[in-house]
């Protein structure tokens, strides 16, 4: 199986072997091969954030970023997967053009499809199951959520169509409704990239202006607001393609640092009073008034920039080349975010089965640490034994023939 | 924060032992830290009630969640009542429950206008949220109602105090509360009103071990004891943001 759009070796390979010229052609080649292991850290890091705040809250939960800011690693997750997918379709697109790339975008937004229908179809496994055997009065009322069980043929098909979304399965029909615009966005982003960025950020404005939003089953609109969150999604494209390189200087400023930090400290401050009541008095009326809700939908402008502070604060303050990215305690984080669509996959999966466990089994603090623990080394074990099968299957592909290499499995 | 947890630890131990003590009571050990009890918003129109000792008409606007299947007197509504009662010896206490089942906030407040008329209540509880978050309505839209609502019974004279949904950690993978717990904090941040936090009550008796909501098929007792235990918390709470003393209501006599 194909691993989420990411810059690997392997992904040079078939348009190398098929066209040696353009390796000639293209003199940063050996240069893309280096791959950008902070991406992986964070992308991973990401990944087991979402795993722990999809099971109930426990002790690990306080590990998460949600507790000491506006935005969390939802944020992180979607950035991140634009700026992958534009690094690796960008050069394809250049490479062997729209259509060629196009097409193997629409194969990964697929893939993510399939992946989506599948968490489905374990969630409805498992409420099923708890419709069949929960008997409390405390809760007839919220026991209605089994209401459409009742009709099924309903249901499914809109499960189908992404309108009906179960708890915690919002973000992957986000990704796929991303990546599905991925292919217009790439070729003007590799035409005039600021004019993407600047349609990207007007779509935003407009989103909030004319309350654009995504109608959902049975009622209310999508958790995700795709209007409103591809501007994360493109601001990655955008910085995959030269933003990034075009922004060092910004980067690297003390103002922005003290911006940064100053901002980053103030959220801290703010979520401190939703924990601690005794502080709440401490926060000024005017100011609730001003910024409550904070409205995750459509990804609140307090949200996005507390996600740039965050950046800002790590690319100043974790160089590309830190030795610690290559030591053995990160492997674990690395190697989840080098796989991240099966391991997100994953992710969703233990946590409903966590959940289940702790529910149907055994619940107390202690298991429920437990569970976290052994999400997260299933989620590292899985991620560690698809590194070993890509890297099996590349050789056999190099040994075989070499232009049958995509059937192979071993690229992407 | 720390601290905070180490003292609340330290007293629900001490409960805890209480509880196993008399575990032949029929009342359970359920008691609520006081910052979840506190609140910065006042119900004039009770206290001054209750200073003139006038009768205090409560209406509690709830759904399913206000009820217990085939129990009648045993949901919070009447514990409350009873709880009142017995606080507020010198007044005149009745609770009315309007029921609006399977419908959702914008729905329940449609016909609110006649009912606010023919009862006018002092206070009215409401008590919404979850089958809006069963149907994840648009969390906007729920807003809005709640906030037309709350209007609508500020304008017809009556104190208001906010109920949000009940704490279940089985329909967990199901239904998401937060944005809805979070909408009605704002709502209620906006009028001045008080937020009777149901949720974080309940989450708090379920880490305390005082009821175990995890249990598949507890029968009807654990309702009961919960309604009871919902109906001590909120006449206390009711009492508390009516700044009265309660001594002084006795002597005056």
């Amino acid at each position: 199986m194909n691993s989420v759009a990411e810059p690997t070796v392997a992904s040079q390979r078939p348009a190398a072997v098929a066209q040696p010229a353009v390796v000639e052609a293209v003199p940063p080649a050996p240069k893309t091969s280096q791959r950008e292991l902070r991406l992986d850290l964070f992308r991973g890091m990401a990944l087991w954030l979402i795993f722990i705040d999809h099971l109930p809250a426990n002790l690990l939960t306080w590990l998460t970023i949600r507790n000491y800011g506006f935005s969390d690693a939802t944020e992180i997750f979607i950035f991140i997967s634009g700026y992958t997918a534009a690094f690796v379709y960008g050069r394809a697109m250049r490479e062997s053009g729209f259509v060629i790339a196009a097409a193997r975008i629409l194969k990964r937004v697929w893939q993510i499809y399939v992946a989506h229908v599948f968490l489905f179809v374990i969630f409805l496994a498992e409420i099923s199951y708890v419709a069949t055997s929960f008997e409390n009065p405390l809760y007839s009322e919220e026991m209605g959520i089994l209401d459409f069980l009742k009709q099924p043929d309903v249901t499914i098909i809109q499960a189908l169509l992404l309108r009906f979304k179960p708890v915690n399965m919002d973000v992957l029909p986000l990704y796929i409704v991303l990546m599905f615009f991925l292919p217009p966005i790439l070729w003007l982003m590799l035409r005039k990239a600021d004019l993407a960025l600047a349609l990207s950020v007007a779509l935003y404005a407009a989103t909030w202006h004319f309350d654009l939003a995504l109608s959902a089953y049975p009622s209310g609109v999508w958790v995700f607001n795709p209007f409103a969150w591809q501007l994360l999604f493109v601001f990655g494209a955008w910085c995959a393609l030269g933003g990034a390189k075009r922004m060092t200087r910004i980067l690297a400023s003390n103002v922005t640092l003290v911006l940064s930090a100053a901002y980053l400290l103030a959220a801290f401050f703010v979520t401190l009073t939703w924990y601690v009541p005794q502080l709440h008095p401490l926060m000024p009326k005017q100011l609730e008034q001003w910024m409550y809700p904070i409205n995750k939908p459509d990804l609140d402008v307090l949200r996005f920039a507390h996600f740039l502070a965050l950046a800002a604060i790590t690319v100043r303050f974790l160089p590309k080349d830190w030795s610690g990215l290559r030591s053995r305690w990160l492997r674990p984080v690395i190697l989840c975010g080098q796989h991240s669509l099966e391991i997100f996959c994953l992710g969703i999966f233990l946590a409903f089965a966590g959940q289940f466990f702790l529910a149907e089994i055994a619940g107390g603090a202690f298991m429920h640490f437990l569970v976290s623990l052994t999400g997260i080394i299933l989620m590292s074990s899985a991620a560690w034994l698809f590194s070993w099968y890509k890297r099996v299957t590349a050789k056999g592909a190099t040994r075989s023939a070499s232009n049958d290499a995509d059937l192979a499995g071993g690229t992407l | 924060m720390k601290a905070g947890y180490a003292v609340a630890l330290g007293l629900s131990l001490l409960i805890g032992s209480n509880g196993l003590a008399a575990a032949d009571d029929i009342k359970p050990t359920c008691d609520v830290p006081a910052y979840l009890l506190a609140t910065d918003s006042v119900l004039t129109k009770v206290g001054e009630a209750l200073k003139a000792r006038q009768p205090l008409d409560i209406l509690v606007l709830g759904s399913r969640s206000s009820t217990i299947m085939a129990a009648d007197g045993t949901s919070y509504p009447w514990r409350l009542q009873s709880a009142l009662r017995d606080k507020l010896p010198a007044s005149t206490v009745n609770v009315a429950v309007e029921l609006r089942v399977k419908k959702t906030a914008k729905e329940a407040v449609a016909g609110l206008g006649k009912i606010l008329e023919e009862r006018k209540p002092t206070l009215v509880i409401w008590q919404t949220g979850t089958f809006d978050a069963t149907r994840s309505v648009d969390p906007d839209e729920f807003r809005d109602a709640v906030n037309e609502g709350v209007t609508m019974m500020q304008a017809a004279g009556a104190d208001v105090i906010l109920m949000n949904l009940q704490y279940s950690p089985r329909t967990e993978t199901m239904i998401s509360p937060s944005p809805y717990l979070d909408h009605m904090r704002v709502v209620a941040q906006q009028h001045d009103i008080p937020l009777f936090d149901r949720f974080a009550i309940m989450r708090h008796w379920n880490e305390n071990g005082d009821f175990d909501f995890f249990s598949p098929s507890p029968g009807i007792e654990l309702a009961k004891q919960v309604h009871e235990c919902i109906g001590r918390a909120l006449s206390v709470f009711v009492i508390e943001a009516a700044r009265v003393n309660l001594g002084e209501l006795r002597t005056q006599r």
